[in-house]
């Protein structure tokens, strides 16, 4: 024992081994009154390991060529040891990693997480959830069936849309006059080297911003303005270990059990993680009567369809879509209401925030669905709906009548 | 609330318009049945495995369903393939392009890409139709570049057509009976879509036993890990 205290003491005169484990779990105190939505956070980091792991495996024996990719994930899936549970855990983890970023930003709409000082954060994560996009959109096409190519046809046309440069910049992105082989490699280069590396290099400062601020909790007060005066901890803060480790452990165990049951009674979820189409090798000559993107697109998906060409130009459709990911960085900022916690606006922000979960689930079912004139106005609607929600916010967050904020965090 | 009433009202009703498309018969998908599932791949590469391959399909993968690499080698091989290769059709690409103006889809995994209930339908569905260059057409998949395959077996159906006011109602006739009974022939489509299922992801059933073991070894955990988190928290009021 004593050598060790030894060694740790050796080490800690040369890298801040200690020091990192108090700032960042022992003694980093988070509010005590964390509740069901903020596991989603470690989950997110879970699922982020997950996937690494299973992908650096997965990588082991896939074959980026256009002539072998399909059947090389077929190999993976019948001839490599435990190949079958490999490939399985990485395209469940794909998807639940969204599912686990959803609820975890929409913890943050709830519970005014991105308020004041807590921007950077925010404007951390969405660069991340941009990066998981990425990351998730050239990762489907690596199996190299139907869908992967004709949805990855899809989305890099969109970029001829673009006015001018478009059709070259598409080009460009493809490396070739259509999607093929060396597309192929150059979104396998992507997935497995350069968005991981981004989106690594994210976490950390996503991590690093808010253990500079501190975490916020259900009911949007600020933990530090409360300290012992002796020992200067804030008086409803715990440390980070052992409170939320073992608690956090509880989130992992159930979110494991979720994710278990798809990977092994129903890995492809009825072709909402794995689409159907998918198992039939890439055909550049042979297009899907319906193409759609994977569930966790087709919310952007269905903005793009809402707006109708003009000028015979898809481009304003393609703008709607980035403006509907991208405004989702201003909240920060136009958010003006007095308080930051659902439990404590008024009715106007909580008739907004249903009508947006509304807009975004509807908009996300009629991503899927081919395109009726019914289903088009009510994406109309839907992605009317969802822009207002950020546009109209410095105005109905301002006159909203809320409750006030207690002094210390409740139960 | 009224407005999203609505809104949800003429969603389900679009879904229910979407429903009307062509029926599919359930497939008998029994992948426990051993016997079924090696009947069925015997009918696979007895009739299928001549214009058709399955080249993720190793052969002696079969021995997942009972069979030794004896047996697999005396009964199921007839292309000179060995034991450990896969399942490739005798019919070259570019043969096939010009015998039917389209490859044959290799088999391996289409009971994934299409469904079991498909699979068994179409297969059941050839009638005959003189203004198709084979002589066959199929109510499941219209001008079909295959022909009817089976047909000594189920015989030949004709395609009738009964005019009820507006709408019309199509119903496939048995005119010329085969070998096998109505009751037979389904059987036997049965039998071989089971091994189409079975071969589409051979490993589902070690999938579906392991999944129980790491449920219950989660669903034990899990009161491990509250019992801890409960004994951690007991101070924090």
């Amino acid at each position: 024992m004593n050598s060790l205290t030894n060694l740790l003491g050796w080490v800690d005169a040369r890298f801040p081994l200690t020091k990192l484990w108090k700032e960042h779990l022992s003694e980093y105190y988070a509010p005590k009154n964390f509740n069901f939505w903020y596991f989603f956070g470690s989950l997110a980091l879970l699922v982020l390991v997950i996937q690494i792991v299973s992908g650096i495996f997965l990588t082991m024996n896939y074959k980026p060529d256009a002539a072998y990719a399909f059947y090389s994930v077929e190999y993976i899936m019948r001839d490599v040891d435990w190949g079958w549970l490999i490939r399985y855990v990485h395209s469940t983890g794909a998807s639940m990693f969204f599912v686990v970023v959803y609820l975890h930003m929409f913890r943050g709409l709830m519970y005014g997480s991105y308020r004041k000082p807590r921007e950077l954060i925010w404007i951390f994560g969405m660069f991340i959830y941009l990066a998981l996009m990425a990351e998730a959109f050239m990762g489907y096409l690596l199996p190299w069936g139907q869908m992967s190519y004709w949805g990855a046809q899809v989305i890099v046309n969109l970029f001829s849309a673009v006015p001018f440069v478009g059709p070259d910049l598409s080009v460009w992105i493809r490396g070739d006059y259509v999607i093929s082989d060396a597309t192929l490699n150059r979104f396998f280069a992507f997935h497995v080297v350069a968005v991981p590396l981004v989106l690594l290099g994210l976490v950390v400062a996503h991590i690093i911003a808010l253990h500079e601020v501190g975490s916020n909790n259900p009911d949007g007060v600020e933990i530090k303005k409360h300290k012992d005066p002796v020992t200067h901890i804030p008086l409803d803060g715990i440390p980070f270990h052992p409170y939320y480790t073992v608690k956090d452990i509880v989130g992992v165990v159930v979110f494991l059990m979720v994710f278990s049951a798809i990977v092994f009674f129903a890995p492809d979820l009825g072709g909402y993680f794995i689409e159907d189409n998918n198992f039939i090798p890439a055909d550049p000559l042979k297009t899907p009567p319906h193409i759609a993107p994977v569930w966790y697109f087709t919310p952007f998906y269905a903005v793009l369809r809402a707006v109708p060409p003009m000028f015979g130009s898809q481009f304003p459709g393609v703008i709607a879509m980035g403006v509907a990911v991208m405004i989702i960085f201003f909240l920060p900022w136009l958010d003006r209401g007095p308080v930051k916690s659902i439990r404590y606006r008024g009715p106007i922000y909580k008739a907004a925030l249903t009508l947006f979960v509304i807009s975004f689930l509807g908009l996300g079912y009629l991503g899927m669905q081919p395109v009726t004139p019914l289903f088009t106005l009510l994406s109309q609607v839907f992605t009317t709906i969802y822009l207002a929600f950020f546009i109209l916010m410095p105005w109905y967050t301002k006159i909203d009548k809320c409750k006030p904020e207690p002094e210390r965090v409740t139960g | 609330m009224k407005k999203i009433l609505f809104f949800v009202s003429l969603l389900a009703s679009t879904m229910a318009f979407a429903n009307t498309e062509l029926q599919l018969d359930k497939a008998p998908v029994k992948l426990s049945d051993q016997a079924s599932l090696q009947r069925g791949a015997k009918y696979f590469v007895n009739y299928c495995l001549s214009c058709h391959s399955a080249q993720a399909m190793r052969y002696n993968r079969l021995q997942d369903i009972g069979l030794t690499e004896q047996q697999i080698k005396d009964n199921l091989i007839f292309t000179g393939a060995k034991v450990g290769d896969t399942m490739t059709s005798s019919m070259s690409k570019k043969d096939a392009m010009v015998a039917f103006g389209a490859a044959p889809p290799d088999l391996s995994v289409i009971s994934r890409s299409r469904g079991a209930d498909y699979l068994y339908t179409y297969l059941r569905s050839f009638y005959r139709d003189d203004t198709r260059p084979t002589g066959w057409n199929n109510t499941v998949f219209d001008k079909v570049g295959m022909p009817h395959v089976l047909y000594e077996l189920q015989g030949e159906q004709v395609l009738e057509v009964e005019k009820h006011g507006q709408h019309e109602v199509k119903k496939l006739v048995l005119a010329k009976p085969g070998k096998m009974s109505p009751a037979e022939f389904n059987g036997m489509v049965g039998d071989l879509v089971n091994y189409l299922a079975f071969m589409g992801e051979p490993m589902k059933a070690t999938r579906m036993k392991l999944g129980v073991i790491v449920l219950l070894f989660l669903g034990g955990f899990f009161f491990v890990a509250y019992a801890l988190k409960k004994e951690f928290w007991k101070d924090i009021h």
